[in-house]
């Protein structure tokens, strides 16, 4: 049965998304910092994670961005194949959910030309991925991306012989030299496989989980928690300042790739994990 | 934890010439807003042979792009950006005279270098806490470049604005000696 769903809900919807995710962060966030102010070993390090709890509460209560970098917004779509759009154009009804959200939220606009550097001035285009499922709901996710975590990102194409061993090396190494720069602690999301631009978006996709969640296979589980382990022992701490809370979580996907090829693409996101979804 | 160190701008060279690293230092005064866009049309001022549009000596820039104020407020959200992008240009305004930086994320060896010689410092905010250091912030205005947006210049007026000295005058660095301390294997 084909279901009708109209481009002025989806507008509706992807704006109150990006005010959401930028002003609530998530309890799974909020009792990573808990957990990691018991277990920290630097008194700054502790100091910093407070800091974090309390601009949160800040945050939620007065409807103020997290942070002032409110991301380029990256939105996934997942459209049941049985939903028919009325009333407008899909595409267009997200940017204009976008546009809406950005200013009415008193959002920081932060998408420009790459080379004049000129702003588009209402944080539009999206970055949008569409995926058609089964069933007649649509369900969006948006995922405000900030630019200092992302500046971080790397996608590499390993030798098929690397390995997993050269994955983790790589991670870890990737996490090393970000150093401070990311705003640690940080989520790194780890996509292994597909062609060169299929691991960057399971990277990606990888970062919507909520903290904790691990892969559903145990073995790419248990890698999810060595890595973390590794990251936890290179010292870089909250803000760089030095600690053992350096990365909050690991999360990793894999698929099949090509028979030469090894594709590895980690994508680093800051401890403003913002992340809001919505079915309809 | 130490008490924090109360100081108020303009910095001279004993202010900073006392700091380091790791010391948590509370700001009053006024700091100058400036990132990307801005610090790339000063650079270009200078190599013009130009005046800046403001006095740089003594005073402390803050790499920050804010969120829109809502009406009421002096200022939206406003933590800090990563600072390395700003590192071609800041060894010619310290040079100048500026005496603190404020950002978040490792500076180059030419930065620190130039902080060691004429006497300067680069503080740490806290990356993210955006909606709580503006609690910090009580007046802003655009001083120059208002097409930036964002990334226009703001002088802002702040009481007790919380930062970590993670560069000193003495070539130190906070983010290297923190792996020291912490780093396991």
């Amino acid at each position: 049965m084909q279901r009708d769903v109209s481009a002025r809900e989806i507008v509706t919807t992807v704006k109150q998304l990006c005010m959401e995710a930028n002003f609530n962060l998530g309890d799974d966030v909020l009792r990573a910092f808990d957990q990691a102010i018991e277990t920290e070993k630097s008194e700054t390090a502790k100091e910093v994670l407070r800091e974090l709890k309390e601009n949160a509460r800040i945050a939620r209560e007065e409807k103020a961005p997290l942070c002032q970098d409110c991301g380029l917004a990256v939105v996934f779509v997942e459209i049941g194949q049985d939903v028919h759009i009325t009333g407008g154009n899909l595409k267009e009804a997200i940017n204009e959910g976008v546009r809406q959200g950005y200013e009415e939220g008193y959002l920081r606009k932060s998408a420009c030309n790459p080379i004049t550097r000129k702003n588009t001035g209402d944080n539009t285009p999206a970055i949008i991925h569409f995926d058609i499922v089964p069933g007649d709901r649509v369900k969006i996710i948006v995922a405000p991306k900030g630019g200092g975590s992302e500046n971080m990102s790397r996608v590499t194409m390993l030798t098929p012989a690397a390995g997993m061993e050269g994955v983790k090396d790589f991670v870890v190494n990737r996490v090393k030299e970000s150093g401070s720069n990311p705003c640690p602690p940080t989520i790194i999301g780890i996509g292994i496989g597909g062609t060169f631009e299929r691991s960057a978006l399971l990277a990606k996709r990888a970062l919507l989980r909520n903290l904790g969640e691990r892969n559903p296979d145990p073995e790419l589980a248990a890698i999810e928690e060595d890595i973390l382990a590794r990251i936890g022992k290179l010292g870089i701490g909250p803000m760089g300042y030095g600690g053992t809370t350096t990365s909050l979580d690991v999360f990793l996907e894999m698929e099949p790739c090509h028979i030469a090829s090894l594709p590895l693409a980690v994508n680093i996101q800051c401890h403003a994990a913002r992340h809001k979804q919505a079915v309809i | 934890m130490s008490q924090p160190i109360k100081l108020t701008t303009p910095l001279t060279e004993e202010d900073v010439e006392q700091l380091s690293i790791g010391d948590k230092v509370l700001l009053s005064g006024v700091l100058y807003t400036g990132r990307d866009a801005a610090h790339k049309r000063l650079f270009d001022l200078l190599n013009e042979g130009n005046e800046l549009p403001i006095d740089i000596t003594g005073q402390v820039i803050y790499y920050v792009g804010p969120t829109p104020a809502k009406p009421g407020k002096p200022i939206g959200s406003a933590g800090p950006t990563t600072s390395y992008r700003m590192d071609p240009y800041a060894p010619r305004l310290i040079e100048l005279g500026l005496k603190g930086m404020i950002g978040k994320g490792n500076r180059s060896q030419a930065v620190i270098d130039a902080m060691k010689r004429f006497k300067a410092v680069y503080f740490g905010a806290t990356g993210g806490a955006g909606a709580l250091i503006a609690k910090r912030i009580k007046k802003a205005e655009v001083v120059a470049y208002p097409d930036l947006g964002p990334e226009a210049i703001r002088r802002l007026e702040v009481e007790d604005f919380p930062v970590t000295v993670i560069n000193d005058t003495r070539g130190n660095d906070l983010y290297a000696e923190g792996i020291k301390r912490y780093a396991q294997g």
